[in-house]
């Protein structure tokens, strides 16, 4: 189902959480809304499932006006920050509850659990207490459990961050891979850029309670409508009023009087990337990105006297 | 462990126990002896006797007739001070209060001027044959107002603790507000719960100030077990004094070992 947010504003006393947001999310699509804490994005999050409502504007999912509609008639599955496990009851009793409290019949619902728990990867822990599983279990539980009452939208809040790296990693690729199977109209809030760059279709960057751009990863990164946005989706050089790309930074093999003379201050090698901090003959401070390879050609080191060449930087209208 | 360490050790033990002894295990030991001292006869004379009977069964009636009304009222009121947003709630939070900070007598007298013959509904209620003051009803309001408080303390922190998640997540997963209660929130709260009923409990089961002065002390009448300890050491019978005391030393006794098998098999069943 297709969702549309009008013209949303939401304000908790004096803060304002969401000022005229209006966002379009195509039925299917696999969505991000990712900003910096306070952005606002969990609140359009809970906005849309009907968890908090908003003081103006409207939601729609489908062909219906759910505005004014309790959480528990909008057919959305809501994946909470913690998880929010029912602690008293298995994982079986758990993923189970939208079905029962739906009252279907005992045999539909131990099928349909079967099934869920199978694609979430639990099976084997039914009989399981939430006290008894990781982070990652749960996060999968909870997954299930929404899942269960086949949802016309998902909505997650921060899936993956209380999360160790490694699971994080491996659920993000698992996230992608079961939306490319279940197909549910999915939007997930994330204050990681990489992640949502990783993972979603499309990306809403919000901040201070606003959308500040709407579009496909590539679009993002490439043309930023602003400096919040070309500073939050993938790193960035300032230099004065303008924005440099590390990896746009080209370090010249022999300065040839065509680059900005500049010294090395540090390499740091991060695997297959090294991190060149630079000083600029005008006492700029920059960073370059640059390949291992690369790295290994120019054979940079600290103290190194070399010359760059800046890409045409970027300005933004203020 | 050095040996300053231990030492300080048993030295809390022992005092912590000592005070104990002191206060409570010596006072309810000496109780029992008492009681028993001549044997088995006249502790059955004791207990058999009418008035006896009929202070078992009347303190076991205002308890049952209690302790549900505030239970079903101390939750509901938990939830009110812990999920409700609403102007006021402060000074509700006080008024639960307040039964602990006044005497039971002062309750009892409060009650009497309200519901008695010349208090505000004294004589509506009379017209309506209903008798409150120097009988049940009266009695049953005193206990539940002294009891009042039990369940709703108890179970308010753990509402705090338990957080709103899992209730939201119910409700997006289809449930009403009623099967959250039910499925969702109550199995959350339940030993707070479970715990502030026999707290309500024993206090309802002891209560005397209150209930003395709404009940008028009518023999075989109005007479709870407290009243019926009270009446028997004033008459100077010692053997009855003593027996009715122990009755309900051991009925609140069997009440918290009742919560503590309960408690104990249940969650080992869940294991949370």
């Amino acid at each position: 189902m297709a969702i549309e947010v009008r013209n949303v504003g939401k304000r908790f006393g004096d803060f304002v959480a969401l000022e005229d947001v209006s966002i379009t999310v195509g039925d299917g699509a696999l969505t991000a809304l990712l900003g910096p804490s306070g952005s606002g994005k969990s609140t359009l999050l809970r906005v849309i499932a009907g968890l908090e409502t908003p003081d103006t504007g409207e939601v729609v999912i489908g062909e219906h006006d759910v505005t004014d509609a309790p959480a528990r008639t909008r057919g959305v599955g809501f994946v909470f920050q913690h998880y929010a496990p029912f602690k008293h009851m298995t994982v079986n009793d758990n993923v189970a509850f939208g079905l029962s409290v739906r009252k279907r019949p005992k045999d539909e619902i131990r099928a349909r659990v079967k099934e869920l728990l199978g694609l979430v990867r639990l099976d084997g822990l039914a009989e399981r207490y939430p006290s008894q599983l990781s982070g990652g279990q749960l996060q999968r539980m909870a997954l299930a459990r929404a899942l269960a009452v086949q949802p016309q939208v998902l909505l997650l809040d921060e899936p993956f961050g209380a999360l160790d790296a490694q699971v994080r990693a491996e659920l993000r690729e698992w996230l992608r891979k079961l939306h490319e199977e279940i197909h549910v109209t999915t939007i997930f809030v994330t204050h990681d850029q990489e992640e949502a760059m990783e993972v979603a279709e499309q990306i809403v960057v919000m901040n201070t309670g606003r959308i500040e751009q709407a579009g496909s990863p590539r679009d993002l990164y490439e043309s930023p409508r602003n400096e919040f946005v070309m500073s939050f989706i993938g790193p960035v050089n300032r230099l004065g009023d303008t924005f440099v790309r590390p990896h746009d930074i080209q370090i010249l093999a022999d300065a040839d009087g065509t680059g900005t003379e500049a010294l090395v201050e540090r390499v740091v090698h991060l695997g297959f990337e090294v991190r060149v901090e630079l000083r600029l003959h005008d006492g700029r401070d920059i960073w370059a990105q640059v390949t291992r390879e690369s790295a290994q050609q120019l054979e940079l080191k600290e103290g190194q006297i070399l010359a760059v060449r800046l890409p045409p930087p970027r300005v933004f209208a203020a | 462990m050095s040996s300053s360490r231990r030492a300080r050790r048993w030295g809390v033990r022992t005092l912590a126990l000592g005070y104990l002894a002191l206060l409570l295990l010596a006072p309810v030991a000496m109780i029992f002896y008492r009681t028993f001292e001549h044997g088995l006869e006249p502790v059955w004379n004791a207990v058999s006797a009418p008035n006896a009977e009929h202070a078992f069964w009347l303190s076991i009636e205002i308890v049952a007739i209690s302790v549900p009304l505030n239970t079903v009222f101390g939750i509901g009121m938990a939830l009110l001070l812990e999920r409700g947003r609403f102007w006021g709630k402060a000074v509700l939070g006080l008024l639960i209060d307040l039964p602990f900070a006044i005497s039971p007598v002062v309750v009892g007298l409060a009650l009497v001027l309200v519901y008695g013959k010349t208090g505000w509904f004294g004589n509506w209620l009379a017209a309506q044959g209903i008798q409150v003051i120097f009988s049940v009803p009266g009695m049953v309001i005193a206990t539940a107002v002294v009891s009042l408080p039990f369940v709703a303390r108890e179970t308010v922190p753990v509402l705090r603790e338990l957080g709103i998640d899992a209730e939201q997540a119910a409700e997006t997963l289809g449930a009403s507000p009623w099967q959250t209660f039910w499925r969702v929130t109550l199995p959350g709260i339940r030993w707070a719960v479970v715990y502030g009923v026999v707290l309500t409990t024993a206090r309802a089961l002891g209560e005397f100030g209150a209930v003395s002065i709404v009940s008028g002390r009518i023999e075989g009448q109005t007479q709870t077990l407290p009243l019926y300890v009270q009446d028997r050491f004033e008459n100077f019978d010692a053997t009855g004094a003593y027996t009715a005391a122990v009755v309900l030393a051991v009925l609140a006794l069997a009440t918290l070992l009742a919560m503590n098998l309960l408690t104990r098999r249940t969650r080992r069943q869940t294991a949370v």
